[in-house]
């Protein structure tokens, strides 16, 4: 958690180069759209702590955690984000398309349509026998998109081993979740399916662990697929740059005041799993890690423009 | 490029799309609005902005993130008589719903004879250029242009804008109003100046399906739609400076497509440049090519030349992205290539 929030940091610092005063995404050395994942680290770890680099994992717009909790390559990943040529795919994907064959992470931009591949990856795995489970990671705003109903649908039927876990943050740009789905949880709509629901709420890393670990050891034993929502926050906007008039006046106050990375930090202190200076190694680690690949991103050439034309067909 | 108006009155295309919309509104209690974000957050391109505040959410409806049936409800509510405009945030989004709009929408009056009207508005984002990557980026003009059953408009400034916007809610049609996010006037992304242009206030119409010479010449003609037009006009400047005199035509719509306006200017000028930022092959370019040669290839002094986008998934690179852009310095290059008569390579 501690290596994605320093991640995250130092991208919307680093994003804002040339943005300013007026903001316009053209500009600065990472152009384009940003959606950070600060708030929502415990679903990134809870769940991907289950995952071997065998299993599959596919992710939204908003991905970083879940890649770096997944094992991608972190300098090869800001590189990407850069869009420079030693990025995971020299530029042309940049942060919505982040894609790891080494680790078989892959990203996407369009709501919901990571669910498919992640059924596909399933039942290439059961129909040849492989070891492995894929795990879907959508928004709740997902939830309402054709693609779930019928990713849900065609696992259960299917019976295949593949986890989707509802990352509820509960706005799906300007729009509250009340405003947009109608029941008040969609782990509900797992039983819809015939498939186990179930929530986690208050964004608890350890909960989270323990229904992921659940649900992943059912794939993993052949008995099918299962739904896992769970009550998340984004500290941030949805994009960088989003204003956020849309939000209520204190939510995010409140909701930084409970920030699960310090809450995690005085759990292990208090429950006597780390000492203070354990806890100060493990966040020096993470703040080196990641201005070690900060540093390669700057550091790494653009590809030669020609390049944009390879890459299309294998 | 506007008509010659007696107003100081310059709107951003976004804003005169949400005035175009809110006339009609007044006008008519059939029009209503469904989209993503268009309601409080007044569209995620401006373009609704002011309307939740006025019409209400009954009118101005946010909806879930449900393409498939949201968009197949503006055919359903069409149908029934009423005048929905709907949106598509993305135009790249479109693989989860074009059932519901080519299949459906563009369709059914024709499978019913005419007893059954879909007058609808699809309106929807397109164009790239500020590093969206190639989910986000896309303009598929042809992808809609070519399913029959559907109209298609795409504005290159403010004043066609609301024109469009209100011939396209008053046809009785499917018209699909492409909007580029370089023209909108969002500073969020950068925007085209050209684009925002004096638009009167009351409510006017522009024939949908007729083209318009924005620029008169007589040595070239340079055929384009929303962005391409500026980079047109841009390219015609440089080309001036070296004695060129290129005129421009601005298409404004692809369905119906004023072909007789384009063979018209070719027939004067007898050269052909088509700007098209969408992707190079089987598409819009390709048919103002054909609609010329197929009519009189006499006519051509030079082979035909398109300055569009390679067919490649738009790539997120900064220098990627602008080394595969469509601008006016390509289109200058297309032009010295013509008159020097080298081959196009393959």
């Amino acid at each position: 958690m501690e290596t994605s929030r320093r991640f995250e940091e130092i991208i919307a610092k680093i994003y804002f180069e040339g943005k300013t005063p007026a903001f316009n995404m053209t500009n600065g050395p990472i152009p384009g759209e940003m959606h950070l994942s600060n708030g929502q680290e415990p679903v990134a770890v809870g769940v991907c702590a289950h995952l071997a680099k065998g299993d599959v994992v596919s992710a939204t717009h908003r991905s970083h955690h879940q890649a770096i909790a997944k094992g991608v390559d972190l300098n090869r990943m800001a590189a990407e984000i850069f869009g420079k040529e030693t990025g995971l795919s020299g530029g042309r994907g940049g942060h919505m398309h982040l894609f790891d064959a080494n680790v078989n992470f892959g990203c996407s931009g369009i709501i919901a349509q990571g669910m498919g591949p992640a059924c596909g990856a399933a039942l290439s795995r059961k129909l040849r026998n492989q070891a492995g489970v894929a795990v879907s990671f959508i928004g709740e705003g997902a939830a309402n998109q054709g693609a779930f109903h019928e990713s849900l649908n065609l696992a259960a039927l299917w019976k295949l081993p593949v986890v989707f876990v509802i990352e509820d943050n509960g706005w799906g740009v300007s729009v509250s979740k009340e405003s947009s789905t109608s029941v008040e949880r969609n782990s509900v709509r797992a039983a819809g399916y015939g498939m186990p629901g179930h929530f986690v709420e208050d964004n608890d890393p350890i909960a989270i662990y323990e229904a992921a670990g659940e649900a992943i050891a059912r794939a993993r034993e052949g008995k099918g697929p299962s739904l896992i929502e769970i009550e998340t926050y984004r500290l941030a906007g949805h994009f960088m740059g989003d204003a956020e008039g849309y939000r209520p006046e204190g939510e995010k106050d409140a909701l930084f005041a409970k920030d699960p990375i310090p809450q995690m930090s005085k759990l292990l202190l208090d429950e006597g799993h780390a000492d203070e200076a354990a806890i100060a190694e493990l966040q020096a680690t993470a703040q080196r890690r990641v201005d070690e690949a900060i540093a390669f991103a700057r550091e790494s050439e653009y590809a030669p423009e020609e390049e944009a034309l390879t890459s299309v067909f294998a | 490029m506007s008509e010659d108006l007696n107003t100081d009155r310059h709107l951003t295309i976004a804003r005169s799309m949400a005035e175009a919309i809110e006339q009609q509104m007044e006008s008519d209690p059939n029009v209503f609005v469904m989209g993503e974000d268009i309601a409080a957050l007044g569209g995620v391109y401006g373009n609704t902005r002011g309307l939740f505040e006025k019409f209400g959410p009954e009118r101005i409806r946010n909806t879930p993130i449900s393409e498939t049936a949201f968009i197949g409800a503006a055919v359903g509510a069409a149908q029934d008589g009423m005048r929905p405009i709907v949106e598509l945030m993305f135009v790249d989004f479109i693989g989860v719903c074009f059932d519901a709009i080519y299949n459906n929408g563009a369709k059914n009056n024709y499978f019913s004879g005419g007893q059954i009207n879909v007058p609808m508005v699809l309106m929807t984002a397109v164009g790239g250029g500020y590093s969206d990557a190639g989910q986000h980026s896309q303009c598929l003009y042809s992808t809609f242009a070519h399913m029959p059953g559907m109209k298609v408009v795409s504005p290159s400034n403010a004043y066609d804008a609301k024109g469009l916007m209100n011939a396209a809610i008053r046809d009785d049609n499917p018209v699909i109003y492409m909007f580029h996010k370089g023209l909108q006037g969002m500073g969020w992304l950068g925007t085209e100046p050209g684009a925002t242009v004096a638009t009167p206030e009351d409510s006017y119409t522009i024939e949908i399906g007729k083209a318009k010479v924005v620029r008169e010449g007589t040595d070239v003609t340079i055929v384009g739609l929303a962005m391409g037009v500026h980079d047109a006009l841009k390219a015609a400047d440089k080309l001036a400076t070296t004695g060129v005199s290129a005129e421009v035509v601005d298409l404004r719509s692809l369905v119906p497509l004023d072909r007789e306006t384009v063979i018209e200017s070719v027939a004067k000028t007898g050269r052909l440049i088509v700007v098209d930022e969408d992707y190079n092959s089987y598409g819009v370019s390709g048919e103002i090519i054909a609609t010329v040669t197929e009519h009189d290839i006499s006519k051509l002094k030079a082979s035909p030349r398109r300055v569009t986008y390679p067919d490649i998934p738009i790539p997120f690179s900064r220098h990627f992205e602008q080394f595969c852009m469509p601008n006016a310095d390509k289109i200058v290059d297309a032009y010295q290539s013509m008159v020097k008569g080298a081959a196009v390579s393959v």
